[in-house]
């Protein structure tokens, strides 16, 4: 048993035999699944569905509101982290816990409530109709459906990090007389920037995927308001399961280069972590 | 006291104490900024589920539920959690203690293959079932010669919700697992205890607040997943239709109490998770 080390504890053999073969049963040979459906496909039939116009649409709004998404994550993220973590005020606690909500809640109830409060003549909507914005049934509707269900990743990523900014640097440097902006510049930001990056990616991923909560909001006309999941799901529907296989081996191609991304971001993070310790 | 810092630093403009009114400003914008963030995007939303549901009046909410339909997505959706939650927690249980209680050579890659479910869209979980086990699937023909249903029945469901839930468990036990180290259990085995002993007398009670934690978090996504469900359920009103998915029929059909009625229990699990969630940590599990 080279490739372990020997311990005293029993049950190795039993655990990891479990795990593996329920991982391969569950996870690892439905996946493959996948990709010999795919795979099994003549090249230029691939191409056709991948790179059809409707999936090109499709990309350019699935990507295009992710990425808007994350990035008012970014921004209200941090905002929202920074309150969390440096401000005392009444009900603190509560907001804290409720940041978790888009994770409790079903994606479903998330889609029609949005829904229903940015409808024409729903609690909020009714107020952006004089000016001429169109939040339901838009790719705006997208947007903030997408920036609800990943707000959580931004929020988390940051408050630990924010939590370990030295305190003590901030004040030497306003006492030395640097200015507030120039403090979050110069020792802020470099503490905090894996993080923040990390819960850009984080929120971009998880957002790329979603669909429970956007079809409800989205209109889903294809060309305009129709996410790359919901075509996988009208290609199923059509039993068009080599089509539906092609755009989801494109989908869990790009998931693996977010999973990638994310690790070389807390790597990243981890090591100027210890830079900054020496 | 002169040269404090040269002017490109943003020096000599401010001394401290001049700060305290910039500061009070800007702990008051983000402060409100926050509020009204959180407020538009998930008060108004929450509010208006308990608002849609109770606006034909108490009576007409409550005889929602007595529609056989959706009482049929409730028993569904909980025997789904029933079974799905209990393995994807022995299968955690299992797999924490391979991986944090043992040094061995691709414990990373297998870390990374256990959370992958979390990386990939719902519908593309529930899609890997319908290409196995589907009509027009590898196993479709075989399946069909012997009268078996996996895909738009109950198995299908449930293979899809534990896809999803894969993970929950497990990522909660490991990291906590290797933090709390082998000292107690190899006291209990080296003192003769047997492997399961040390286990339910032993670990289990160390580990206890973290397989809450994970449970919790797993039964919340089990009884709440749409697109992986909604892939192999093939919507039969009252034999397949979770709630979820009982929610998005009404819903289309106008039925708007009858969706947010079903809505609201869900929305209610969701806020005791979050309760259990938050006193689990009060116990200084996960403290930030």
């Amino acid at each position: 048993m080279s490739w372990r080390k020997p311990s005293v504890l029993p049950g190795f053999g039993l655990t990891f035999g479990f795990t593996t073969f329920f991982l391969s049963a569950i996870v690892l040979l439905p996946l493959a699944a996948l990709i010999l459906a795919a795979g099994s496909m003549h090249w230029s039939d691939f191409v056709h569905v991948v790179l059809s116009r409707r999936a090109l649409g499709s990309y350019r709004l699935s990507f295009g509101a992710s990425l808007l998404a994350a990035s008012i994550n970014l921004v209200f993220g941090f905002i929202l982290a920074w309150t969390l973590v440096r401000y005392e005020f009444p009900g603190r606690k509560i907001i804290d816990a409720l940041i978790d909500l888009p994770f409790a809640l079903p994606t479903a109830v998330s889609g029609i409530a949005l829904a229903t409060v940015f409808a024409q003549n729903g609690w909020i909507g009714r107020w952006l109709e004089p000016l001429g914005i169109k939040v339901a049934y838009t790719w705006l509707g997208v947007t903030l459906a997408l920036t609800l269900i990943s707000m959580p990743f931004a929020v988390r990523a940051v408050q630990p990090a924010l939590l370990e900014v030295q305190r003590d640097l901030e004040e030497a440097a306003e006492t030395l007389g640097a200015r507030r902006f120039y403090v979050f510049r110069r020792i802020i930001l470099p503490t905090v920037l894996p993080a923040l990056l990390t819960g850009f990616t984080l929120a971009f991923a998880r957002a790329v995927g979603e669909y429970g909560s956007v079809i409800f909001i989205a209109g889903n006309l294809p060309m305009k308001t129709e996410i790359t999941p919901l075509l996988i799901v009208i290609h199923l529907e059509e039993f068009d399961y080599q089509g539906a296989a092609a755009l989801g081996v494109v989908m869990l191609a790009i998931s693996f280069l977010m999973l990638l991304t994310i690790n070389l971001l807390q790597t990243w993070g981890r090591r100027r972590h210890v830079q900054a310790a020496h | 006291m002169g040269a404090v810092l040269p002017q490109e630093f943003g020096g000599d403009a401010t001394r401290p104490g001049q700060h305290t009114w910039m500061h009070s400003i800007v702990r008051w914008l983000f402060i409100t900024v926050s509020l009204l963030f959180l407020a538009a995007v998930l008060l108004a939303p929450l509010a208006t589920v308990f608002a849609i549901a109770l606006s034909k009046g108490l009576a007409l909410y409550l005889h929602a539920f007595t529609d056989p339909d959706t009482l049929a997505a409730i028993r569904l959706t909980l025997i789904t959690a029933l079974v799905v939650v209990p393995v994807n927690t022995v299968f955690g249980l299992a797999a924490a203690w391979a991986i944090g209680k043992f040094e061995f050579r691709g414990k990373s890659v297998l870390i990374t293959l256990i959370d992958l479910p979390l990386a990939i869209s719902p519908v593309i979980s529930g899609m890997v079932f319908v290409l196995l086990f589907g009509l027009h699937g590898w196993f479709g023909v075989w399946l069909q010669e012997h009268d078996l249903s996996i895909v738009f029945a109950l198995p299908g469901i449930m293979l899809a919700t534990m896809f999803v839930t894969f993970p929950y468990v497990a990522r909660e036990l490991i990291p906590l697992m290797q933090q709390l180290g082998n000292d107690e259990e190899e006291a209990a085995i080296t003192l003769g205890a047997g492997g399961w002993m040390t286990f339910f007398r032993v670990t289990l009670p160390k580990v206890r607040w973290g397989l809450v934690y994970g449970m919790v978090l797993c039964n919340a996504r089990a009884m709440g997943e749409f697109g992986a469900v909604s892939v192999v359920s093939g919507h039969i009103r009252g034999l397949t239709n979770t709630m979820p998915l009982h929610i998005e029929i009404l819903y289309n059909e106008y039925n708007f109490v009858g969706a947010f009625a079903v809505a609201s229990l869900l929305t209610l699990l969701a806020v005791l998770t979050l309760i259990v969630k938050t006193l689990v940590e009060r116990t200084g599990y996960r403290r930030r």
